[in-house]
């Protein structure tokens, strides 16, 4: 057993024991940590594939970003686990189903995947002497340009549809203009002003 | 607020004016000679007011200037000042007890104020850091002891300061 | 020389590796933390530290020491597990980041094709470390910094990435070794200024983003005047307010090591990195220990003088509101870097055509 072999039993074991904890712990906050590790020794196994670009992705995207994001909002709500664990006998039989196909989906692909020999397709089709942040470059950006273009979009509208969705701006709420703030002098700022007995300023 | 000064705004402020201006001005200050006390080698001035740690004064026969009149206890706005007296042998009234509290102790100087005779001062000791709380509750002895050895720099304070009083 | 090319000699070598680098390290953020100490003092006419050692060089010592003997203590209701993880994390990942860092010609302890990256996703996971400590201490103070942290080091990572992605235009590599050795034969070629005299007009975008860069940095890092997460007026200590001893330490190293690998991250992409800013045909004839010291000591002079500036910048600059820094990063500099890396992809396709 070599190095690699060695190296992917134990990130493979990781990613398992990490997954399966996610969805057992009690803890929400610790599920999504694990969740974070899983993704993270995911990335491990895609270095061990020479995917060494992809798996930095996975970190950058998931690990650095999306995940954040899961693990704010877990630590804000307020999670109760009683009601949480309420109908758990009665949705099990659908959640068993589910998994079921799930995992049959999962061995057919897999099983199909092994008797074409898919590691070997892969390998042929790449060319030799590129680094593969290149090759995905080229595919990305030729083969896939429109699914690649459209995917942004998609992006863009959810952004703008969630920015519109949040977006108020009440009449008669006092706002900063930080421009304004900052362009203050003595000029704009202080007025010298002579002061009758009993008079006061008025504005 | 104008259109024009709006842009020398965003310019002043892309140009990083502001940051470059502050930088110089941080190395002169770090040319400049430093304040730094190196305090326990090098110490700062005192005022002749300064009001540190409490002392009993003694006249120059020897005699304790206390005369009991509890006017520092009555004084004290923190009640730190405990007094008890009693006719001596020679028949003059003098303290048998005078205990400060430096837990309760404010140093307000309301007790050097209210003597009559100077004998409770703030002298100009500031260093008597104990480890235990029971050191603090002073009691004559010790206050007279501070008075003996801090007499010269008192005396000269109390003449420093005679003329505004 | 076999003996170093089987596996034994090869682990054991890049252990060896691996163990200069973090020593080095660790005395590099020694007195880093002493010079900035001193510096900002300096601003401020004081003498900083100055008993410990000559000129108080050995301060830092003396405080590692104070921290290792200091009793540790895990707040009631604290999560005991994820609390200690949290600076464990923070300091591993810190120290992990130098792996990719070009030190001298041929000085890197791993060489990868995706270095960038690899740094860039290092610098997310750092979220991770602040998040758990700030969640596991249980306390109001600790998480509230933890989540401005979080908020801040998030954001203006997008900003960070973008302008990275311009020196990789420039370069035309990921490869940190290989974007360095592209910026050779003198400070014209430095990717500040477009790196070539052909790609000289890019200057216009690419000195702006070098600063950018330096004050994103500043942010990602959690310096002043982008130190929100632990201002103390507002929050304490922000994150760390529940840590003491050992793991304090560790997530006061790991913030200070992140610090040192900004100023040499600039350095690395836009100011050239080891290479010397002129010209040096000379080096061709001298041994290869002495021109990679020779390269060290460019890196070294060019990474201390960003630490300067950074240091400066912590003491004569006034912290910012938090919506300022989010405007700063949201509305300022993430468009412009959108801007000049159009400008920057437009320039290379055009001119390379």
């Amino acid at each position: 057993m070599d190095l690699t072999a060695i190296a992917f039993h134990l990130l493979a074991a990781i990613l398992l024991g990490a997954a399966l904890l996610v969805v057992t712990v009690r803890n929400p906050v610790h599920s999504v940590l694990f969740l974070i590790l899983s993704f993270f020794t995911g990335a491990g196994l895609f270095v061990l594939l020479g995917a060494e670009f992809l798996a930095m992705l996975l970190v950058v995207v998931y690990v650095g970003a999306v995940a954040v994001l899961f693990l704010f909002v877990v630590m804000m709500l307020d999670v109760d686990f009683v009601s949480l664990r309420f109908g758990f006998a009665r949705y099990l039989p659908i959640g068993l189903v589910v998994s079921g196909l799930l995992l049959i989906e999962m061995i057919l692909i897999s099983g199909a995947v092994a008797a074409r020999g898919a590691v070997s397709v892969v390998k042929n089709s790449l060319v030799s002497g590129v680094s593969n942040t290149e090759q995905i470059g080229r595919v990305l950006y030729t083969d896939y340009i429109y699914f690649f273009q459209s995917a942004g979009l998609v992006l863009l509208v959810a952004m703008i549809g969630a920015i519109v969705l949040t977006l108020r701006h009440k009449p008669g709420v006092k706002r900063q203009n930080i421009a304004d703030q900052t362009a203050r002098d003595r000029k704009s700022g202080l007025r010298v002003v002579k002061v009758n007995i009993g008079e006061g300023v008025s504005e | 607020m104008s259109f024009f000064s709006r842009i020398g705004q965003a310019a002043k402020g892309a140009l990083l004016l502001d940051f470059i201006g502050a930088f110089g001005m941080g190395l002169r200050y770090m040319a400049a000679p430093k304040k730094t006390i190196m305090y326990p080698f090098e110490k700062g001035p005192l005022s002749p007011r300064f009001r540190g740690e409490h002392a009993l004064r003694r006249y120059a026969s020897g005699e304790e200037r206390c005369i009991a009149c509890k006017l520092c206890e009555a004084i004290c706005p923190a009640q730190a000042i405990t007094i008890e007296a009693e006719p001596r042998a020679d028949g003059s009234r003098r303290t048998t007890r005078y205990d400060i509290d430096m837990t309760k102790c404010i140093y307000c100087g309301l007790c050097q104020e209210a003597c009559p005779v100077d004998a409770i001062v703030e002298g100009p000791n500031f260093e008597f850091a104990v480890e235990t709380r029971e050191e603090l509750f002073y009691d004559k002895d010790r206050l007279l002891a501070n008075g003996d050895r801090w007499e010269r720099e008192i005396a000269k304070n109390l003449e420093l300061d005679a003329a505004y009083r | 020389m076999d003996f170093w090319t089987t596996p034994v000699g090869w682990t054991l070598l890049t252990l060896g590796q691996i163990l200069l680098v973090t020593v080095v390290l660790l005395l590099s953020v020694a007195f880093q933390i002493y010079g900035d100490r001193k510096i900002f003092a300096g601003v401020q006419m004081r003498k900083g530290p100055n008993v410990v050692g000559p000129f108080g060089l050995l301060q830092s010592f003396a405080d590692l020491g104070k921290f290792l003997v200091k009793e540790l203590i895990i707040p009631a209701g604290a999560d005991r597990a994820v609390f200690l993880l949290a600076p464990l994390i923070s300091v591993v990942l810190a120290l992990g980041s130098w792996a990719v860092m070009p030190f001298a010609p041929g000085w890197v302890v791993a060489n990868i094709n995706v270095g960038v990256l690899y740094l860039f996703a290092f610098s997310s996971m750092g979220v991770y470390g602040i998040i758990m400590g700030g969640w596991a201490s249980n306390s109001k103070y600790a998480f509230l910094g933890s989540l401005r942290s979080a908020a801040q080091m998030v954001s203006y990572e997008v900003s960070i990435g973008l302008i990275v992605i311009t020196a990789i235009l420039l370069s035309g590599s990921m490869s940190l070794q290989q974007i360095v050795v592209s910026q050779g034969g003198g400070f014209w070629n430095w990717n500040m200024f477009g790196g070539g005299l052909k790609n000289l007009p890019l200057m216009v975008v690419m000195i702006p983003m070098t600063v950018i860069f330096f004050i994103s940095g500043l942010a990602e890092t959690n310096r002043p005047p982008f130190d929100l997460p632990e201002a103390e007026s507002e929050l304490v200590a922000g994150y760390a307010v529940e840590y003491g001893s050992t793991p304090y330490l560790l997530f006061y190293l790991s913030e200070m090591s992140n610090i040192l690998l900004m100023s040499m991250l600039l350095a690395v992409l836009f100011l050239g990195g080891w290479q010397a800013p002129f010209p040096t045909p000379f080096t061709a004839s001298w041994p290869p220990t002495l021109v990679s010291l020779f390269a060290f000591f460019w890196l070294f002079i060019k990474t201390v003088a960003v630490f300067f500036a950074n240091a400066m910048v912590r003491s004569v600059v006034p912290r910012y509101r938090y919506d300022q820094l989010m405007r700063l990063g949201w509305k300022i500099f993430l468009p412009t870097s959108l801007v000049a890396v159009a400008a920057v992809a437009g320039w290379r396709v055009f001119t390379s055509v």
